[in-house]
Formats: structure tokens, sequence, C-alpha cells
């Protein structure tokens, strides 16, 4: 499998630092040091559709393939656009596509899962031209009371059109059951008959905790996708971590001992965009032109499940 | 005292300060050690210590830091 073309949205809404002191008794210093945020991108005007819509034509334009020529769309969002349908079925109607589609929630691992995903199902022959589209709203369900998270976050999407041919080198998907330490509820419905019924909960998160799984995980999965190719870190050009936290980067980039220019950021302008977060850099760097034919680009997500995923990759564009 | 020095050593040496600086009783926040760097650390002292620590708000300083590590090794 290989990436034929990539493409993404941000929402037109910006909120800097200082506009979040204006409701939250946080500073733009707190934030800044601690997470690298200086801005994220919200919904306002436009819907998770939309952007959903948008980064999928944005990639379909890029790999030069027509909607009708795909023949899966996936979909990974922790909470998509309606609770049914999938959001990959209505991503499906605006492109004009006439595929099957469906949605994954792997969390902010959610592009790598599907990433493999994808990887299976043209391994089998059952497709050959598949897209993947990662959108999230955070701001959905994340507390705007609670300023240890909802300064975290931010709402984007982005996508890629997968193909067959050899760029995909290596995956590795990982889950342990950790629910305490991240989680969100939905509305818990008003069926008269459940007793147990876990009330509407926003984000919550305890961020120490992610930060020791984040950066073992992420390091871990890294050093072995690279070593099961054989290669070395320093072989590799590009490292496109999920967007969590700019801290989260520096501390993986400095157990692999790599320079900062391997390891791309766009935390300080996007937040933490959960699943969307990879494939949002990876298009920024595309179209920067900062990716070259035969580049060997790492890619690792990690958040709630716990889960994470890896997928080391040649890039063939 | 073994187990304050080699606190005091990783200490130092993430923050970038000089060990001289490290009290028993200095706080996190004196030495401006934000709660990521307090996660950072405490991989570092499971790592060094092959213990499991359980981070909470209550470790403040260095004192009460050394003495979660003493407990989950004993």
């Amino acid at each position: 499998m290989k990436i034929l073309g990539t493409g993404s949205a941000l929402p037109e809404k910006v909120v800097c630092n200082d506009d979040l002191t204006l409701f939250l008794d946080t500073s733009d210093e707190w934030i800044s040091t601690r997470t690298g945020i200086r801005e994220r991108r919200v919904l306002s005007e436009e819907t998770l559709l939309d952007l959903a819509n948008r980064a999928a034509e944005n990639a379909l334009e890029n790999a030069k393939v027509a909607a009708e020529d795909l023949d899966m769309i996936l979909v990974t969002t922790a909470k998509g656009e309606a609770v049914t349908p999938a959001t990959a079925c209505m991503v499906q109607g605006a492109i004009g596509a006439h595929c099957p589609a469906f949605d994954l929630n792997a969390a902010c691992a959610g592009f790598l899962y599907a990433l493999d995903t994808a990887d299976a199902f043209i391994a089998s022959k059952k497709a050959k031209t598949i897209l993947i589209v990662s959108a999230e709203a955070l701001s959905r369900f994340c507390d705007w009371k609670d300023r240890s998270t909802c300064v975290l976050f931010g709402d984007g999407a982005g996508a890629v059109v997968v193909g067959e041919g050899d760029g995909l080198i290596g995956t590795k998907l990982f889950a342990q059951s950790n629910e305490p330490i991240l989680y969100a509820y939905g509305d818990p419905g008003n069926s008269p008959y459940e007793r147990e019924k876990h009330p509407l909960t926003p984000l919550h998160m305890a961020g120490q905790e992610v930060y020791k799984f984040a950066v073992s995980h992420s390091s871990r999965d890294l050093l072995e996708l690279i070593e099961r190719a054989g290669k070395t870190p320093d072989e590799i050009d590009h490292y496109l971590l999920h967007q969590a936290n700019l801290r989260i980067v520096e501390a993986v980039r400095h157990r692999l001992h790599q320079p900062e220019a391997k390891f791309p950021h766009n935390i300080e302008r996007t937040g933490n965009t959960s699943s969307a977060s990879v494939p949002i850099l990876l298009d920024e760097l595309n179209r920067a032109g900062k990716l070259k034919t035969g580049d060997l680009i790492a890619m690792s997500a990690f958040g709630a499940g716990l889960s994470t995923g890896a997928a080391l990759l040649r890039w063939t564009l | 005292m073994d187990t304050f020095n080699k606190v005091a050593e990783l200490l130092a040496e993430h923050k970038g300060i000089d060990i001289s600086e490290i009290k028993p009783e200095s706080t996190f926040e004196e030495l401006k050690v934000d709660s990521l760097d307090v996660a950072e650390l405490v991989m570092a002292f499971e790592d060094e210590f092959e213990i499991s620590i359980e981070i909470d708000q209550e470790v403040k300083t260095v004192k009460d830091m050394v003495a979660r590590i003493e407990e989950a090794k004993a």
C-alpha cells in the first residue's frame, strides 16, 4: 500500500491563548510553556462534516483520483457528525462516491488504525483505492470551564488516499485498557429501562499519567518498527507524531536522539486535533514540498483507550 | 540519603540546573518543575529504581518525592 495524495481542512475561527483568558483563569505563558500551543481552530460557522468533506476533496485532487473510483471510505473520529449514520456515509454522499463507507474510533490513534485497516483491505485484494478521513471536533465534548483540558484541543480534518504499491513498510497497533485516565461520556438517552446510566461527562484527562504513557509507548513503538525494518532512528527522515503536546514530541525526540528538524510540528497553530493531527501535519508537509520521493516517514499516535498506533512508510509521491 | 542524591542528580540534569540548588525542602514550584517535568522525572526514577510510582498533587517537594520512591522500594 502507498499514499497517493493528502488533504486537510481547518475551521476558520482562530482562538489564541489570550482569547481563553477572557473566560478562564489561565495565561498564554502557562499554556504555551506546558503544551507549545499558541492558538487553535474551532468550529463556528462550519460543521465537522464540512471539514471532513473539504479534507476528502483536497486529498482526492492531490491524488488525482475521482470519487467514483474509490473502493472504500474510512472516517476516524471520536464523535462523528451524528450518532448515526456514520460520518463516512455522509462524506460518501457529499463527494459523490458509491463505495462502502464506515467510521472507526480508536481515539487519537484512529488514523494509524485506519491506515493499517486500509492496508489489510488492499493486501487481501478486497479494495484497490481507499479514502481515509480523520475528522475531529474536540470542541464539542471538552469542558470549556475546565482550564486543564479545553485549552489543549482544536478541531480539524486530515485525509489521505491510499492505493496499491510499495510505500508502507510496517505498522504497529496497541491497546491497553485504562478508562479512568482519559474518557468522555455522551448523552445517556432516556430509556426508562436502563438502570446504570452513565451521565453526560465532558472529556477528563489525568495529564501526567497520559504523558507518561504517551512518551514511553510512542518511543517504544517507533523503535520497534524501525528495528523491525532493519533501520536505525538516524535513517528516518521525518517523525510525524500525534500533536498532543509539544513536550511529548520533544521527550520522544530526545529518547530517539534526533535533531529538531526531523520532528515537524504544527500544534502551536492547531492544538490537539486527536486522530486528525497526523494527517493534517502530513498534508502540510506534502504541500510545502518538504517530503521527497524515497523519504522514510515514521508516524506515531497515542491516546484514549489507552491505545497507540505507529507506521513506517516510504514516501512515493 | 542515596535516594535523595540520585533524585537531585536526575532533577538537575533534566532541568539543567546546578545540583547545589536542590535541597530536600525545595518545592517543585521553586525549582520551576511543572507537572509534566514531574511526569518526566517519575519516568526517570521508575527506570533508575526499577519501581512504579503513583503521581498525585500531594507530591510538592523533593522530600515528598524521595518518600514516594522509598515507599515504592520497600
